[in-house]
């Protein structure tokens, strides 16, 4: 299976509150609030680690999933932002990409 | 001296939240007007932070717009509504309305024209009842029906309403400050033109007792951003707007409000 890669897309805005990672989509200002999975792929989402790395170095390690499961769930959770125009999904390495405020943190 | 007491003569300057802006028209009926609508937050400050044309045109619809609309484009805010076309260049501070003699049209200009530069500045205007008592300002939240007009009119005599249905808040150093407004709910009452430091915002629901519980911050963001008067499908500003909404939820207590509708209530609002 060719690795998928994804970065945080450039109109949105992320903000870390009290643990909990909150987003707004700045095309039509949904807000999404991630747990801490969601949070941790969002951070790590540099466009340059394929979303298998991220699962086996970072997901499995801090929690205790199965990683066929945990690739599964974040490839469907990866989607679905990119659906919302949260994240950029790419079958290739992408270019960094910031977000208009906040940050990773 | 005749012809500056004559163009001096041509505008008002409305103060809302410590930024006098000089609304300038052809027409002193309109003027008069205006001093009457806005009599408590006339300012006789000779600088001003904004300035504004009022073009009056006959009654009409003038743009196509049957809800407000905001865009950017040229260097300039422009919103639209069907009763009213303004234009506003933040870079100097200078605005344009074309509008009939009325009111309302001014006010909506008004509303937005303030949100916009509170935007960029870490403030909001909040669909939000607010008062003031023992020099701490309170903000209560929520959407029509909720019970910002049933708290304002269940305030004590020693609160002081600063408004009961869109309230003016501005970042104020490390904190915030929540200033009255002239922009009236039902109560059709304007508020005071004071101000006060930001003691508390409750997200209002009516219940059959009064209670008060903490907010987790991610709920009490979602909360306000849906209550912030925000117009502009801008995705920058909106960026700002988030960031303030983050930001005034890190600083200023945010709490769930529920209240049986009488004046104990405002025996839990210190």
């Amino acid at each position: 299976m060719s690795p998928v890669y994804v970065a945080r897309a450039t109109e949105v805005a992320a903000r870390s509150l009290d643990g909990e990672m909150m987003i707004m989509s700045g095309r039509n200002s949904t807000l999404f609030t991630l747990n801490p999975v969601g949070t941790l792929i969002w951070q790590s989402a540099d466009g340059k680690t394929p979303l298998a790395e991220i699962v086996e170095r970072k997901i499995c390690t801090e929690f205790e999933v199965d990683p066929v499961e945990a690739l599964r769930d974040a490839e469907s959770f990866v989607n679905d932002l990119a659906s919302h125009g949260i994240l950029v999904v790419s079958g290739a390495p992408i270019n960094s990409i910031k977000p208009i405020h906040g940050g990773a943190t | 001296m005749g012809e500056l007491a004559a163009i001096a003569a041509q505008q008002v300057i409305i103060e809302i939240g410590g930024l006098p802006a000089a609304v300038r028209s052809n027409s002193p009926e309109f003027l008069e007007m205006l001093e009457r609508r806005y009599s408590g937050f006339l300012s006789p400050e000779a600088s001003t932070a904004f300035e504004i044309d009022v073009e009056l045109v006959a009654p009409g619809r003038i743009t196509d717009e049957n809800d407000i609309a905001v865009r950017f484009e040229s260097g300039r805010w422009v919103i639209e509504r069907g009763d009213l076309r303004a234009e506003w260049e933040p870079k100097s501070r200078r605005g344009r309305i074309v509008q009939s003699e009325n009111p309302y049209s001014i006010d909506a200009a008004l509303r937005i024209i303030h949100s916009l530069i509170l935007a960029r500045e870490g403030g909001m205007m909040v669909h939000a009842a607010s008062a003031m008592r023992n020099g701490k300002a309170f903000l209560f939240a929520g959407v029509s029906g909720a019970g910002k007009t049933t708290i304002s009119r269940l305030a004590p005599l020693n609160a002081t309403l600063l408004t009961d249905e869109i309230s003016y808040v501005r970042r104020d150093g490390s904190g915030y400050v929540a200033c009255g407004t002239p922009f009236a709910g039902e109560l059709a009452k304007v508020g005071e033109n004071v101000q006060a430091p930001l003691a508390a915002l409750y997200l209002l629901q009516k219940g059959v007792q009064n209670t008060i519980e903490p907010v987790r911050a991610s709920e009490a963001v979602r909360m306000l951003l849906e209550n912030v008067l925000f117009f502009a499908q801008d995705s920058e500003l909106a960026g700002f707007v988030f960031e303030s909404a983050c930001e005034l939820v890190r600083h200023v207590p945010v709490c769930r409000l529920t209240f049986f509708p009488d004046q104990s209530i405002w025996e839990l609002i210190a």
